[in-house]
């Protein structure tokens, strides 16, 4: 992106703006009404018992609230880019420990079950996903080639398929393949199973992210490339891919992160992952949000792991080029 | 300095490299091209001009192959080029091409641009390829941009480095498909003086292009072109001085101003 070199004045500098954010936020905090929480209570020596002080309390609490955030803004717009970026993803963060802070969670029962839930449903989890991005980026530089040949049954056979698993729902497929296989006489189990669909409805997805990454590079690549007497897969190999290969990737990095959490949907199948160990590690205690919250965080950490992978590489060929 | 693994059988002076005979082309209902004949003797200098849309390109690009036509023949080094063909990429590799846009390969250096035709499809090594490569890029007058990505040239020094790229190959006969007209106009005579050199080393060129005065000065004959027919071909002397068809008349007319 271009960022024009003309500087204009900030928004949260001019007074018109900030009255009118105030207001509104003034205005939402009102209408949500905090007046029953831990921020009431704080205000308790000027607006008396919380429960009890009826419009002036709620006003008074809003309006405490609108002054931090507003000013907070204020003052975080007087920093350099990244040191605003840094504070507010360090504020957004202690605002959700607030959040999950605020369900009365138990640590120690955490702290008992999180040896399980990362030996056993993080591995799995891992296991699953991974086996399955490597094969679905095969089936999906297959799809690619096959998608753009000019070969009819290449591309009647890929286009259905893409066709097909674009098309059902991933859960179904799931179940598809888990229950309907055995019936034809094909044992799988449940992680075989989780794998397949996975691969396969994902390859559908990345089938296209290829071919389009493919058909971007310009017509003159080729010609040129066969001008010189170069070969079909040559000129895919060495000309057409480490071009298409920058542009395929954002994309392709999404795609990861989103099979990475729909590997939980195996949990349906009893598969010991993350997700399925959430929701049964807390059951018998009825300590659901402890369990729920920590594998938030692990899938959280995870996707964060995958987002930072994908921008190394797009750095490396960013500089390439 | 022949390439030793050529693969078209070499020509004497009087067999054509390339030949074609009735060649008839169509774009779906669009007739391109209409009965071209035509003959181009080895060392031969063919400038093709007319207006736009008259089947410049495609006629050329109908010579390696890039475009396929219906009807008729043509041969290279006395292959014919047809449908059916097993060698297509060995005949394309005696046969370089300039594109008007360049088409460089913009994830490979200059250099690389250079030596991956020889290194990727002729067997030359590494090392050998690269001698090669930069012998070119002098002869071109760009040694010094050899480390450099293409999108770091000028548009001159791109279109002389893609005319390396194809002498890198040692072709037989080089196309030229209007390859100053993407050019900015101060850098059209740089490209111009790199063709010239070329021909006074004897290459067999066939250039598109309406830079007459190249035309004036290097061509052996020009082939006039409008609808896809050839309406004319002579010696410039003759072409600008004595033009037979009242088309070319108002082409040159337009042209020259
Ligand atoms: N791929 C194509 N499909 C349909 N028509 C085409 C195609 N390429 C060229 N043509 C048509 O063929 C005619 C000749 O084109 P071209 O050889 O590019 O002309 P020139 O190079 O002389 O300007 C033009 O009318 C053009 O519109
Ligand atoms: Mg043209």
């Amino acid at each position: 992106m271009f960022v024009d070199t003309v500087i204009e004045d900030k928004a949260l500098h001019k007074p018109v703006f900030l009255i009118g954010l105030s207001l509104t936020v003034l205005a939402i905090f009102f209408a949500l009404n905090f007046t029953n929480t831990l921020f009431g209570e704080f205000l308790r020596p000027v607006i008396g018992d919380p429960t009890e002080s009826g419009f002036f309390g709620r006003f008074a609490v809003s309006l405490v609230l609108t002054i931090i955030f507003v000013v907070n803004l204020f003052v975080i717009s007087f920093f350099k880019l990244k040191v605003q970026v840094a504070i507010v993803w360090v504020e957004l963060f202690l605002l959700f420990l607030a959040f999950a802070y605020s369900f009365d969670l138990k640590m120690s029962f955490i702290q008992s079950r999180i040896p399980l839930m990362i030996s056993r449903g993080l591995f799995t989890t891992i296991y699953i996903s991974a086996i399955s991005i490597v094969i679905a980026t095969v089936i999906a530089i297959i799809g690619a080639i096959a998608k753009l040949s000019n070969n009819g049954f290449a591309y009647a056979i890929s286009s259905f398929y893409t066709s097909l698993f674009r098309g059902l729902p991933l859960l179904l497929q799931l179940f598809l393949i888990y229950k309907g296989l055995p019936q034809l006489g094909f044992m799988v189990d449940a992680v075989p199973a989780a794998i397949t669909a996975l691969s396969l409805c994902y390859g559908a997805y990345m089938t296209e992210i290829f071919r389009a990454g493919i058909q971007s590079i310009p017509r003159g690549q080729w010609e040129a490339s066969r001008a010189l007497g170069f070969k079909f897969n040559l000129i895919l190999r060495k000309i057409i891919l480490p071009q298409a290969i920058p542009i395929i990737i954002p994309p392709t990095g999404n795609q990861f992160i989103a099979m990475l959490k729909d590997s939980s949907l195996a949990s349906v199948l009893g598969v010991w992952e993350l997700m399925y160990l959430a929701r049964t590690l807390g059951q018998r205690d009825f300590r659901h949000m402890e369990m729920l919250l920590t594998a938030a965080m692990i899938y959280w950490a995870l996707t964060i792991v995958l987002e930072v992978i994908q921008a190394r590489i797009e750095e490396k060929y960013k500089q390439k080029s | 300095m022949m390439d030793t693994k050529t693969n078209i059988p070499n020509n004497t002076e009087m067999t054509p490299v390339i030949s074609l005979k009735g060649v008839n082309k169509w774009y779906g209902d669009f007739q391109a091209l209409s009965n071209i004949d035509l003959e181009i003797k080895l060392k031969e200098k063919i400038v093709i001009c007319g207006p736009s849309g008259s089947g410049k390109s495609t006629l050329i690009r109908c010579l390696n192959r890039l475009e396929a036509h219906q009807e008729g023949t043509i041969h290279v080094s006395g292959i014919e080029l047809h449908e059916r063909m097993k060698d297509i990429d060995v005949v394309r590799q005696d046969i370089g091409m300039v594109f008007q846009s360049f088409n460089l390969f913009p994830h490979l250096t200059v250099l690389e641009n250079c030596m991956a035709g020889p290194n990727w499809v002729r067997g030359v090594d590494k090392s050998k390829a690269k001698e090669r490569a930069v012998a070119m890029l002098e002869q071109v007058k760009i040694p010094e941009q050899a480390d450099k990505y293409p999108d770091q040239l000028s548009g001159g020094q791109q279109q002389r480095v893609a005319i390396a790229r194809s002498l890198c190959m040692q072709p037989k006969v080089m196309l030229f498909d209007e390859p100053t007209s993407a050019l900015d106009p101060e850098m059209v005579s740089e490209v111009l003086e790199t063709m010239i050199e070329l021909a006074k080393s004897g290459m067999t060129m066939i250039c598109v292009t309406h830079e007459m005065g190249f035309a004036r000065q290097v061509a052996d004959r020009i082939v006039f072109m409008a609808e896809g027919e050839i309406v004319e071909q002579n010696s410039p002397k003759e072409f600008f001085n004595n033009p037979q068809h009242e088309r070319t008349k108002v082409f040159l007319d337009q042209i020259l101003e």
